[in-house]
């Protein structure tokens, strides 16, 4: 298994799986493994007993606790007077200087630039519903009973209408260039679409690297070395200013598109690891079934080996998309106007320029909750293929 | 007898016309996009080759182990660049390793209350971007006060708007002699490790391997130290009018993105060290322990071996791709590789080789750590038949 192989938040190798029957909790914390083992079951009851065996079993532990009973001291009282107490939640910034807490009004007079950037005002309804269905799509992907074809049909729907939303021009809206985009709407799509476009090239790479011809196999493999040898930053920049070079005279792509190309091709690389490692997981006897029936390389292929290692790769492909979710934080260095670049424009105006840590927070909240949303999403689909195969 | 029709049933023979076929679509499109780009290339009159490279490049850089100025040539800057870039790694490797290693414990300790801490730690860090918490530092290391109102966070240690002020070793001729003295000890001590494995192996007796090394490493430095009469005096920096004279510095830039890059990676680091530790079976520890080890001896000799195995591949890709995430230092303005290679190809046009160079360094980078790597993994992995 190639498991290592895989991105920057490739999948950590969880805790030894647990044995079968206690597989139906599978709601329960991942952490639990680790956790101290609990001496009975009447520790819920005795406060005292539980803190004196998690807490103060040995003087190691008793010290540790004392200093992390410290830390909280030191941390807690100031940081939820700076967030919640003395916070000043609406007004203007005169309001804020002399409230002594974080300034959340920046937040409520800024958030529409942070999600919508510089969509036109009157028209960022067409966004956030763009948003909207798009998280919906999102959540409903997530559960089991809707795998089915129509899902790819409504994907395609989805994103045709997120395109007439955002794009508009037809059917009395006004037309929005793209290069007026920015914000939240950017960073989902720029990942949708890159994970979803990088998908198939990478099942294409990575069956190459497994093949038996010599010149395809060494292009992949080149491919993907040279891909995941180099940082994403050189990749984009290639990727904007390169690429007006490759395409003949007068031809040209806008930026979003290019950034996109980029990250596509970025992505498919560190994809086809993981989908080699599913390839890899496939016992011979599997190759050698579908030969003995004489099946071509495609039918054996599309019959055989790929339905059965893209079920165990649907996890690392999870994490590759946490992976594209944060970096399209990247795109702002090639002038792209993601959710970053939008809260780091909300921070330089003058008049609320004090209050940056609100905004980053702000920003922050955001990313981090769609990424642990994802993390945990794909810690359950581990649980659930291992329910399948560990009996 | 074959005819061709026969022939093409033959999986060699079609295997072989695949890969023509193949190379020749290949050779097609890299002959059209490389004669748009030096028809571009013409007609936007940019030159092509590397002779820029010999040219001066006429900007300054921020910072540099090199002496640079602006009337050197852009190789110049480009190795001060690709430097800049290693120094951050490196530092930023060891620092994300012992946090993480410190982290990934916390993890898996029996105090209720580490172990939340550290799960907290793990779960905020792993999930915000690493450009977000990069532009948060180098935020937070600007808004510092000026030096007059420096924080000295330790003693001697000064954090200010103008970077990190610390104390420095005053040089010394005896300097060079405990250096020498140190190269010696390791040399001592890599021929008692082996000397020792080939006892053990051998004979069977053990050899106190630990203390011994411990002995040649600390032994020739301290007598070197005292023989040439204890030089340790410390230039610690002192404020002088609107800033501070003496010490060593860092800027912001750098403080920044080594923060940055050190926690980020350390919160993956930390869940690698865990899952490592966890992968030994709970029997291995008990078996020692009816071997009559002690908890130290177990942790040493029968869980590290086995859980190093589990961890050092993937400790090899956060330490790759901490390196590539050194390149994001062009976001809050280190002169690192990519931040230069940048700066040169907008002042020469010349993108392509500019380009081509940088993916080519980090390449040579990427291979040569993993090649460290696998390395040392052959040496910790088990050996089977």
């Amino acid at each position: 298994m190639s498991k290592h192989s895989s991105a920057d938040q490739a999948p950590i190798p969880t805790a030894p799986v647990p044995p079968a029957h206690w597989a139906a909790s599978y709601e329960e914390e991942p952490t639990q493994a680790s956790a101290p083992p609990q001496p009975n079951g009447m520790t819920a009851l005795k406060p005292f007993g539980w803190a004196k065996d998690n807490l103060f079993n040995t003087p190691l532990n008793t010290a540790l606790t004392v200093a992390c009973l410290f830390l909280l001291w030191l941390v807690v009282p100031p940081m939820a007077n700076w967030l919640l107490l003395n916070a000043s939640w609406s007004g203007s910034s005169e309001a804020c200087r002399e409230a002594a807490g974080a300034c959340w009004s920046v937040i409520v007079v800024k958030h529409r630039l942070i999600f919508f950037g510089t969509y036109p005002y009157d028209e960022q309804w067409r966004p956030f519903l763009a948003c909207a269905l798009f998280v919906a799509m999102l959540g409903a992907s997530g559960v089991r009973a809707f795998w089915r074809p129509w899902l790819a049909v409504a994907w395609t729907l989805t994103l045709v209408g997120m395109g007439v939303l955002m794009w508009g021009g037809v059917a009395g809206l006004t037309y929005v260039p793209n290069d007026r985009w920015g914000g939240l709407p950017i960073t989902l799509m720029l990942s949708v679409f890159s994970i979803a476009l990088a998908f198939p090239l990478s099942i294409l790479l990575a069956l190459g690297r497994q093949s038996s011809l010599p010149a395809i196999r060494t292009f992949c493999v080149g491919f993907i070395e040279a891909m995941r040898g180099v940082p994403l930053v050189s990749v984009l920049f290639m990727a904007s200013v390169m690429f007006p070079l490759f395409l003949p005279e007068g031809v040209t792509v806008d930026k979003l598109l290019r950034a996109l190309a980029g990250m596509t091709l970025f992505t498919a690389a560190y994809l086809a690891e993981a989908v080699r490692g599913g390839l890899q997981a496939i016992p011979k006897g599997q190759y050698e079934a579908a030969d003995a029936l004489g099946l071509s390389y495609w039918q054996k292929t599309m019959l055989i080996v790929l339905p059965q290692a893209l079920r165990i790769v649907i996890p690392p492909i999870v994490n590759q998309f946490i992976s594209a979710f944060k970096d399209t934080s990247l795109v702002t260095i090639v002038g792209l106007y993601d959710l970053l670049t939008a809260a780091t424009v909300a921070t330089t105006d003058p008049e609320w320029r004090p209050y940056f840590a609100e905004v980053y927070v702000f920003a922050g909240l955001m990313f981090w909750i769609f990424c642990f949303s994802m993390s945990r999403y794909s810690q359950w689909l581990e649980r659930l293929a291992n329910r399948y195969t560990r009996r | 007898m074959t005819n061709p029709v026969q022939a093409l049933n033959s999986a060699r023979v079609r295997g072989w016309l695949y890969q023509a076929l193949f190379l020749a679509c290949a050779l097609a499109v890299a002959w059209y996009l490389v004669s748009n780009t030096l028809t571009n290339l013409a007609t936007r009159g940019v030159a092509t080759g590397f002779g820029f490279l010999h040219r001066e490049a006429g900007f300054e850089i921020g910072e540099s182990l090199l002496p640079y100025s602006a009337s050197d040539t852009y190789l110049t800057a480009l190795v001060v660049g690709l430097l800049n870039t290693l120094a951050v790694s490196a530092a930023g490797v060891v620092l994300a390793t012992v946090l993480g290693v410190l982290i990934g414990i916390g993890r898996l300790s029996s105090n209720w209350m580490v172990n939340r801490f550290a799960t907290l730690y793990v779960e905020t860090v792993r999930n915000v971007p690493l450009l977000l918490q990069l532009v948060v530092w180098y935020t937070i290391l600007n808004r510092l006060p000026s030096p007059r109102e420096a924080l000295e966070v330790l003693p001697g240690i000064f954090l200010s708007n103008r970077g990190m002020k610390f104390p420095v070793l005053v040089e010394h001729a005896g300097h060079g002699w405990i250096l020498l003295a140190l190269v010696a000890g390791i040399a001592a001590a890599i021929a008692v490790v082996r000397y020792g494995r080939r006892r053990r192996e051998t004979t069977g007796k053990p050899f106190p391997t630990l203390p011994a090394v411990i002995a040649a490493l600390l032994l020739p430095p301290a007598l070197a130290f005292i023989v040439t009469g204890a030089p340790l005096a410390f230039d610690v920096p002192a404020l002088a009018g609107f800033n501070f004279e003496g010490g060593g510095s860092v800027t912001p830039e750098f403080t920044a993105l080594l923060i940055g890059l050190s926690v980020y990676t350390a919160g993956f680091i930390a869940e690698i060290v865990r899952s490592g530790i966890l992968a030994v079976p709970h029997g291995q520890t008990e078996a020692g322990l009816a071997l009559g080890l002690s908890p130290g001896k177990i942790l040493r000799l029968v869980i590290l071996p086995q859980a190093l195995r589990v961890i050092v591949p993937p400790l090899t890709s956060q330490y790759l791709n901490l390196t590539k995430n050194s390149s994001l230092a062009v976001a809050i303005g280190y002169p690192d590789l990519v931040s230069v290679s940048n700066t040169s190809a907008n002042q020469t046009g010349q993108v392509v080789e500019a380009v081509a160079m940088m993916m080519l360094v980090y390449l040579i980078i990427s291979l040569a750590i993993s090649g460290f790597m696998n390395w040392y993994n052959r040496r910790v992995a088990l050996v089977t038949r």
